[in-house]
């Protein structure tokens, strides 16, 4: 059995990360949210900017998102701040993060008297929790307690060749040690979803692939895009990619072999362990954002063209088979599987590589995203707003 | 001159990725199915694109990975560059 250092919570998960996280509620309150937040070490704020004036399903979204941040197992401790009267109230998400277990404090911008004064009496609360944070060790936990989100952007030719394929061992690895392995991002399973739902434990599990994957290709459709020219992408397609199918194919490599044992709506928690799916868009950042919600402690990327992107609370481990890339964007990339697609390391080799390296990142090793204190977010919605 | 390096991905693959580019009128080793076969390149191919391994009609389904990745809108010669301009994708590509 294998073991990562992490951090035990109150509700049996654990986390890889030991943050105090900041919610603003609404979009009005993230200045003062982030006021509050800066220059603390191990602070971070969600730059969140709805909370008011979503339609239909998007509230529900954007309320399960941020209460699914706040009770990340990443997360020790959490402030959220609202401005009073917005739709989704400070007291409201409160109560969804208390409700998993987690410690939780809330000001409201209205009731404290402005800007100044609830930054004063939020920065008492942070530096406070961060006290009680720092008295948290890390301590041996089971490597079954990881939630793995996968993901893959500016794919290329050497994305479904080496670097999705080792990412899929590292995935069956995890799923072998009783571990949760997320695949997301819709519309680049297309062509490539028969497959899937052949793999699903259950013949309700394969007939929502199914109906997902068209989902989106219908929904695309009726906003007057064919999601098969949108994508592959400009980049894609100078990268040797030529079709959906094709990206797609390649896609699915990094979920390995696994059954699919659930589908799951955005930002949703799953229920099962082992390889599970969550319906989610093909947008970098919004598939990122939903699986963290979601419970991901940690995120495998691959890229051919090379990305930047991280999250504010769940290590982001970025790899590339792309020497060129890797070479350019050292301070971006943080694994090289090169030595895979020219043939001198085996699958093995390199798919145990990355679940090492998910091992020391969940036990504290700081990735690139991290380094750069790069912290994307950004929370899928359906509609306009009003 | 090193020998260029090109990988087919399963047996059923009617198209192969060249991991260097391919100088149009050269020839090139390609093992497919265990034993190798020489392919005249009669279009240059950029690295990471494809090449085709046999000649694929007007309409025929494009083999990677063993899967559908699109259909042929003209025909393909044996050692042709296949990309954008003589593969197109689905509609419900993948499923027969």
């Amino acid at each position: 059995m294998t073991t990562f250092q992490g951090y035990r919570r109150q509700d049996g998960r654990a986390g890889t990360r030991n943050h105090v996280l900041v919610i603003p509620s609404v979009g009005c309150s993230q200045v003062c949210a982030q006021a509050i937040a800066r220059g603390f070490r191990g602070a971070v704020c969600l730059p969140n900017v709805f909370g008011c004036g979503q339609m239909g399903e998007d509230r529900a979204i954007v309320r399960r998102t941020l209460a699914g941040f706040g009770a990340n197992p990443n997360v020790f401790s959490v402030l959220i701040v609202g401005n009073g009267c917005e739709e989704l109230s400070a007291g409201e998400l409160a109560g969804d993060i208390a409700r998993a277990g987690k410690p939780v404090e809330a000001l409201v911008i209205q009731e404290a008297g402005g800007t100044r004064r609830t930054t004063a009496q939020g920065r008492k609360v942070v530096a406070e929790m961060l006290r009680q944070a720092a008295r948290l060790g890390r301590e041996p936990i089971p490597a079954g307690a990881l939630v793995l989100g996968t993901e893959c952007g500016g794919s290329d030719y050497t994305s479904g060749l080496a670097s999705n394929p080792a990412l899929g061992f590292a995935s069956d690895m995890l799923v072998a040690e009783g571990g949760t392995v997320i695949l997301s991002e819709t519309p680049e399973i297309i062509g490539a979803e028969h497959l899937l739902a052949a793999r699903a434990r259950t013949k309700k599990t394969a007939r929502q692939i199914i109906d997902v994957a068209a989902w989106w290709e219908q929904r695309a459709i009726a906003s007057g895009q064919n999601i098969r020219e949108s994508n592959p992408a400009p980049g894609n397609i100078a990268g040797g990619i030529s079709t959906l199918e094709e990206k797609s194919l390649g896609c699915i490599y990094k979920a390995g072999t696994a059954p699919l044992e659930e589908l799951v709506g955005y930002a949703s928690r799953p229920a099962k362990k082992g390889l599970v799916y969550m319906d989610t868009p093909a947008h970098d950042i919004e598939q990122l954002t939903g699986m963290v919600a979601g419970g991901a402690q940690i995120v495998a990327f691959t890229t051919g063209r090379g990305t930047p992107c991280g999250s504010p609370v769940a290590p982001v481990i970025k790899i590339t088979a792309n020497r060129q890339t890797y070479l350019a964007m050292r301070d971006n990339i943080d694994m090289d599987m090169d030595r895979l697609l020219k043939g001198r390391e085996t699958l093995a080799q390199a798919g145990k590589r990355i679940f090492d390296e998910i091992i020391a990142v969940a036990s504290g090793k700081l990735t690139k995203a991290e380094k750069l204190g790069q912290g994307d977010f950004a929370i899928f919605k359906m509609n306009p707003d009003i | 001159m090193r020998q260029a390096k090109v990988i087919v991905i399963n047996a059923k693959d009617n198209v192969a990725t060249a991991l260097d580019r391919l100088e149009k009128g050269t020839t090139v080793s390609i093992n497919v199915k265990g034993h190798t076969e020489k392919i005249e390149v009669l279009s240059e191919i950029p690295k990471g694109h494809k090449v085709a391994l046999k000649a694929i009609a007007k309409g025929e389904a494009v083999i990677k990975y063993g899967e559908t990745i699109g259909r042929a809108v003209s025909r393909i010669a044996r050692g042709e560059h296949v990309h954008i301009h003589n593969l197109t994708s689905g509609p419900r590509g993948g499923r027969a």
